[in-house]
């Protein structure tokens, strides 16, 4: 129980430092790499809550290819890092003052409910797989919700190749579908030509 | 068919189930059309909207006595998503006739543009139909999507990329705020169905200790609505992206979403959270009164009708919301059918309007060309009478001056706000209307007084003439015979 509790605060507050750094690193690469901490931890965390499905699933997906991705588009682009920064200090003060405002609003509403309550969730029964249980879920009572999901990602594909891609007339590209119906009348012309004449 | 066995069947999902297949399809087969003008793709895309409305008047059918529910409680089909619904289609259609010529000259007109409008027309759907904060939340990530892409379509123009940059940022922290309400919500009363969510809310809100929970979670949910329909401090986005998008995509913008934002309104404060409409009108009085003020008295200033109108939309929203607010008086009722009536038809007559005024600044585009200056509105009278007429007619109605259909639903919605109470506010919103009435009347002196700068004849497609001039002539007819529009949207209110 302690020992729980106890790898509960040591992983909240990693994540939380991570999170910070995720927006104060200097370096864009770093501040990936910190989100890249930042999700092994929830994960952890979630592991702590018996739901290994959703922590596999953020280490595989978000960390294993999300992540990767981004690490390559931010290499890949020059940003100029000096000119992203311009505003941040100056509107910095701005900022933690409404941020401070919204934080003391959130702990004033929800301290009085929640930080008292030491409830420990009930134990999951043997053979319990949240894989299931979430699968069960998604195409049964949520295969609606499901299915938008699904559309919204088919509109991000349609929106994505709608903006980015460009027929370039002047590539000169092969198409092996002619290249394979060729006949062998086509590859060779033959050109009726007057003999020439000895000098 | 009996209601038992429709309420477990996806018939009451038919029109979403078409209109995804029949957007995929159209997807597909554009890639197989030759021609420049897409006239197959165009039709096709029309017959799909027909398709739907058909669809739409057949569901309908079934619930017109009670609401029925699908996926087990993620959708609700009733008459005001209905009536909605039908709206929608309409608002698509008319700006797919408009936007043709337009898009054709600039090279937009490509299948991708035929598709995404399909698909915010579907997120409409959605969002409209939603009874559980889940598909609510889909509905308006594939609206805002879809409207992302068609602002950033035109890939050459500096403005239209920053334009979509803006939109995509602002409505994604407008997309968190809106989650973080959900989650609140969601925390106080364990549930994401807002049907049950009402039932809660109910039980909980006399609970001092739980209310100040659920008025939390309820100011997050008020600014993601707030952005949605653009109501000042949440409307930075719309000058920006009404100039920035292409005219077309401003005319998309403009029309349909502002549908789905209402039914978004109205799903999670009437349907979800009525028992903390006293907190909920408080904020909608301080949020009309701003974006009255703040979109009359800027639009004065604009020299870009494109701008101005975007202006003109936060004001009319934000007039709006006079309706909306004024449902319930101290734990009374009996005015919220009537005010929410008025406050769905001010909504409709607003798209109408909107439709027809981009309308009008398309027909007045063409090829190397934008319609989109004030200078540009000279001397219309002299190219062209009728269409003079036309515009004089949509800015009445704009400005609400008789007898227009902008005149009786701000006359709608006053009364509801009077009968409510509200006797400054409504006082403070016929003054702003007033200054309003500056601005578009300008752009009246304009066209009848003024030499035009440019003589050029005025082209414009069959079908697009055809469509503005019954878009002008709706707005007059529904000023003089407003009832059966009221009275459709009183039954849709009613039946809620």
């Amino acid at each position: 129980m302690i020992v729980e509790t106890a790898v509960f605060y040591l992983f909240a507050a990693v994540m939380l430092i991570a999170g910070l750094r995720v927006i104060t690193a200097r370096n864009p690469v770093h501040a990936a790499l910190f989100l890249v901490l930042a999700f092994f931890t929830a994960s952890a965390i979630w592991l702590l809550l018996e739901a290994e499905f959703l922590a596999i699933a953020l280490v595989l997906v978000y960390v294993g290819a999300v992540m990767v991705l981004f690490l390559f588009v931010v290499m890949m682009l020059d940003i100029n890092l000096e000119r992203l920064r311009e505003g941040f200090w100056r509107n910095l003060p701005l900022a933690l003052v409404v941020g401070a405002i919204m934080a003391a609003e959130i702990v004033a509403v929800i301290a009085e409910r929640y930080f008292e309550v030491a409830s420990q969730a009930p134990p999951l029964p043997a053979g319990y797989s949240n894989t299931r249980a979430l699968g069960m879920l998604l195409y049964t009572d949520y295969a609606y919700a499901f299915e938008i999901a699904a559309v919204i990602l088919l509109v991000a594909i349609v929106a994505a190749i709608a903006l980015t891609l460009r027929r370039r007339k002047d590539t000169k590209y092969q198409s092996p579908a002619q290249q394979v119906r060729v006949r062998p009348a086509e590859r060779v012309r033959l050109v009726s030509m007057p003999a020439e004449k000895d000098r | 068919m009996t209601d038992s066995m429709l309420s477990g069947s996806f018939a009451p999902v038919l029109p979403e189930i078409f209109l995804l297949a029949a957007a995929c399809v159209l997807l597909i087969a554009d890639l197989f059309v030759k021609s420049e003008r897409r006239t197959a793709s165009y039709v096709l895309a029309q017959l799909i909207l027909l398709g739907c409305a058909l669809l739409t008047a057949l569901v309908s059918t079934y619930s017109l006595r009670r609401p029925v529910y699908a996926f087990g409680g993620l959708f609700v089909g009733d008459q005001m998503a209905n009536l909605l619904k039908l709206m929608a289609y309409l608002a698509t259609a008319m700006a797919l006739a408009y936007s043709r010529e337009y898009l054709l000259d600039r090279k937009l007109l490509k299948g991708e543009f035929l598709a995404l409008l399909l698909f915010a027309l579907l997120g409409i759907m959605v969002l409209v139909s939603a009874n559980s904060f889940i598909t609510l939340y889909l509905g308006l990530e594939l609206l805002s999507l879809c409207l992302y892409a068609l602002v950033a379509l035109n890939r050459d123009s500096a403005a239209s990329t920053e334009a979509a940059m803006k939109y995509f940022v602002l409505g994604a922290l407008a997309s968190g705020l809106l989650l973080y309400g959900m989650s609140m919500i969601y925390g106080a009363t364990g549930t994401l169905t807002i049907s049950e969510v009402a039932q809660h809310v109910a039980k909980l809100s006399g609970n001092a200790a739980q209310r100040p929970f659920l008025v939390f979670g309820l100011v997050f949910l008020m600014a993601g609505i707030a952005f949605k329909l653009g109501l000042v401090p949440f409307h930075m986005w719309i000058p920006d992206v009404y100039q920035g998008a292409p005219t077309a995509v401003t005319l998309v913008i403009g029309s349909a979403p502002k549908l789905a934002a209402f039914a978004m309104a109205m799903r999670l404060l009437v349907n979800g959270l009525l028992e903390l409409a006293v907190d909920w009108q408080q904020m909608l009085v301080i949020l009309a009164v701003l974006s009255m003020a703040l979109g009359n008295l800027a639009a004065i200033a604009q020299v870009n009708l494109k701008r101005m109108l975007a202006y003109s939309t936060i004001a009319h929203m934000g007039f709006m919301l006079l309706g909306l607010l004024s449902g319930v008086v101290g734990g009374n009722w009996r005015n919220a059918a009537d005010a929410y009536a008025a406050a769905m038809y001010y909504t409709i007559v607003y798209v109408l309007m909107a439709l027809g005024a981009f309308g009008v600044l398309l027909l007045l585009s063409r090829a190397g060309f934008e319609c989109e200056t004030l200078e540009d509105m000279k001397g219309l009278n002299r190219r062209s009478p009728w269409y003079a007429f036309v515009m004089l007619v949509l800015m009445f109605s704009l400005a609400g001056i008789p007898p227009t259909a902008g005149f009786y639903a701000k006359l709608a919605v006053l009364s509801a706000a009077v009968s409510a109470g509200q006797v400054w506010l409504a006082v403070l919103a016929v003054i702003l209307a007033l200054v309003g009435a500056f601005y578009y009347l300008r752009v009246v002196k304009l066209m009848y007084f003024d030499e035009p700068a440019d003589t050029t004849p005025i082209a414009g497609s069959g079908e697009m003439r055809l469509v503005l001039s019954a878009n002008g002539l709706a707005l007059l007819v529904l000023g003089i015979v407003p009832q059966p529009l009221m009275a459709l949207c009183f039954a849709a209110i009613k039946a809620l």
